[in-house]
């Protein structure tokens, strides 16, 4: 990890800093200095911090993973574009209100063909945080107005209209709770999208590239294939939200975490989630191209699956997949229903 | 205007649908603080004859004021929830279940029904307030969904009644898929032009609002009721300021142009009879 990422150190991330701040001052000392040797040392070192890493991250607790999902160095969906995409044609507003830069999207050309795939124009948008106080702000930390969710659904119609596919990116800490939010509908816009995703004739991929909180996040997140990165989190209610509603304190953040069963393991195990994104070892932020491009592949890979065009099939294959989500007892009969049993895929990043 | 007066037999409640109310029993309106008699209040549709103020009924309390003659058949009571997520917080899920059950005599919190209202058959789901916070997981979901289904597939209008705290926390992303599962189940109901009444009701809040209870042709809403989608006190946290009095209220989203018209429970029947007279049967009652 370079220095310039210290000042974001997580807790758990601290003592393999340390180890590999130890190991880099060796590797120093072993190039300058000409009369010592620290090969043995050095690889001995090496070893000890591969260990510690894997230990580290293959043993992540959901809390720990919400704190990677939130890091502030991990790709925001600015990044995917930049990186999956050309000619990206940004397009704002909701026409009736104004614009919300909490969302962004347009057009753009998908880099398909360095993914296994070929190119070809897609609609790709998504929630965008900022990366520093004032940008943060702009952006409302990621978290919409409705005329957000109006411009998404915007363009997604446009989409539509043109017959390309729609890419969308979740990346919210909610929707916006301020009062004017609520004047303007918040609830409605979000259930609007849901409804008009149900029955948007283009394939739709959803990935959830950090935090994935609650309506807020599945406002834009109604598709065709879902898609998780292995260190984001989706659920009802953030951890902290939900300690302070069930535990009427803001101190059981780790065990609302614990009990949300919010981790791209957990949804998959739901039936929730197709496809696992798998990040480089250490989370997204340790290296961003790596995994904006093992999103490619599996972007690529789903739009090869669904398909350039419209499908008469494809609304009614995208309801039956949310009408077979939930768990339920019907007693009657003995028999428990459970999305939990369907079969899932897990991609890998190399 | 005559509140007391029923227009049509139909919502005449009889004593034994009554929500239980010994003789000789008073109570304090919440509304008003006046005393009032628990009977008196019972056949006045649980709304306060003084101050008109509407106090919390269940499902099938909906259900005996709308149908004809209280006539129905109610659908999917086997439906119930499992602790898929093993949730615990201060309590465990799977004893706030048990608990639940065996305080409301419901399996969860909402019921569905088929019967006639103003002589159109009608497919209705109503929620439970009773029924923790009337939550929405996966059986809340499940019921909703099967209850638009059946009007899709029978051909007849529906009716969904909302009151509820929002998704069920204990079920986590399962609860939140409901929200896009019933409102892809409404984009399908929508092509077969039939009406969809939404009728919200203290409280609507959360991933409820933010789907089938914003999605209908029309949204009635009762007198004073609680609407919106993030909670008024996180609201207040966010905005670090009071809120104006009336802030999300059935007439705060009426004035906003998100609920049609606020209506006292005594005219609801009249009302979606109106709506079924004009756009089912043309007019022609």
């Amino acid at each position: 990890m370079s220095n310039s990422n210290k000042e974001y150190l997580l807790d758990f991330e601290k003592p393999l800093f340390e180890l590999e701040q130890k190991l880099d001052e060796m590797r120093t000392i072993n190039m300058t200095a000409v009369d010592v040797d620290l090969s043995d040392q050095i690889q001995a070192l090496e070893q000890r911090v591969d260990e510690l890493r894997t230990s580290i991250y293959k043993n992540l607790t959901r809390w720990q993973r919400v704190q990677i999902a939130r890091h502030p160095l991990r790709p925001y969906t600015l990044d995917y574009i930049s990186s999956l995409t050309t000619n990206f044609e940004e397009l704002r507003g909701d026409r009736s209100y104004k614009d919300d830069p909490a969302i962004i999207g347009g057009f753009a050309r998908f880099l398909g063909s360095e993914y296994g795939s070929k190119d070809r124009t897609i609609m790709i948008l998504g929630h965008q945080k900022g990366r520093d106080t004032s940008s943060r702000k702009h952006r409302r930390f990621g978290m919409p107005n409705p005329e957000g969710y109006r411009k998404a659904l915007r363009l997604m119609k446009l989409a539509a209209r043109f017959g390309k596919p729609v890419v969308t990116l979740l990346d919210t800490p909610g929707a916006f709770p301020g009062l004017e939010a609520e004047e303007r509908g918040q609830a409605e816009a979000i259930a609007r999208n849901l409804l008009e995703m149900a029955r948007l004739p283009v394939p739709i991929i959803v990935v959830v590239i950090g935090e994935g909180a609650s309506g807020g996040a599945l406002g834009v997140g109604v598709g065709d294939r879902i898609l998780m990165l292995e260190n984001s989190w989706y659920s009802v209610i953030s951890p902290e939200s939900c300690s302070s509603i069930l535990w009427r304190s803001w101190d059981h953040k780790e065990d609302a975490a614990l009990a949300l069963k919010l981790t791209a393991p957990d949804l998959t195990r739901l039936g929730l989630v197709d496809t696992i994104v798998e990040e480089p070892i250490g989370g997204a932020h340790r290296n961003p191209a790596m995994t904006t491009q093992a999103v490619g592949r599996s972007i690529a890979a789903a739009l090869d699956e669904l398909g350039d065009s419209s499908d008469t099939d494809l609304i009614t294959r995208r309801r039956a997949k949310f009408d077979a989500m939930g768990a339920y007892d019907t007693s009657g009969n003995g028999k428990a229903h459970s999305t939990s049993e369907a079969p899932n895929k897990v991609a890998t990043s190399d | 205007m005559d509140w007391f007066k029923r227009q049509k037999k139909g919502i005449q409640t009889s004593l034994d649908d009554q929500i239980e109310v010994p003789e000789g029993h008073w109570t304090k309106c919440a509304g008003c603080a006046e005393i009032i008699n628990q009977r008196e209040l019972s056949e006045n549709l649980m709304v306060c004859p003084k101050c008109d103020h509407h106090v919390r009924i269940g499902a099938i309390d909906y259900f005996n004021i709308l149908f004809d003659d209280k006539q129905y058949t109610t659908f999917d009571e086997n439906l119930h929830a499992i602790d898929a997520l093993e949730f615990v917080d201060r309590k465990s899920y799977k004893d706030r279940l048990t608990d639940a059950r065996s305080k409301t005599r419901m399996n969860d919190a909402a019921r569905a029904a088929v019967g006639n209202i103003g002589g159109h058959r009608t497919s209705v789901a109503a929620m439970d307030f009773s029924f923790i916070g009337g939550s929405m997981g996966s059986v809340v979901g499940e019921i909703v969904t099967r209850a638009i289904r059946r009007a899709h597939d029978e051909k007849l209008p529906l009716i969904i009644i909302s009151k509820s705290g929002g998704a069920r926390m204990m079920e986590g992303a399962l609860s939140l898929m409901q929200m896009a599962k019933t409102s892809a189940n409404l984009a399908h109901y929508n092509e077969l032009g039939l009406p969809y009444i939404s009728l919200l009701t203290d409280p609507t809040t959360g991933g409820v609002t933010a789907s089938f209870a914003m999605l209908g042709d029309f949204h009635f809403a009762e007198p004073s009721a609680l609407i919106g989608f993030a909670g008024p006190r996180v609201i207040r946290e966010t905005m670090g300021q009071d809120l104006p009095d009336g802030f999300q209220t059935s007439e705060f989203l009426q004035e906003r142009g998100f609920v049609d018209s606020v209506i006292d429970r005594r005219q609801l029947k009249n009302r979606i009879t109106n709506v079924f007279d004009l756009l089912i049967t043309d007019g022609n009652t």
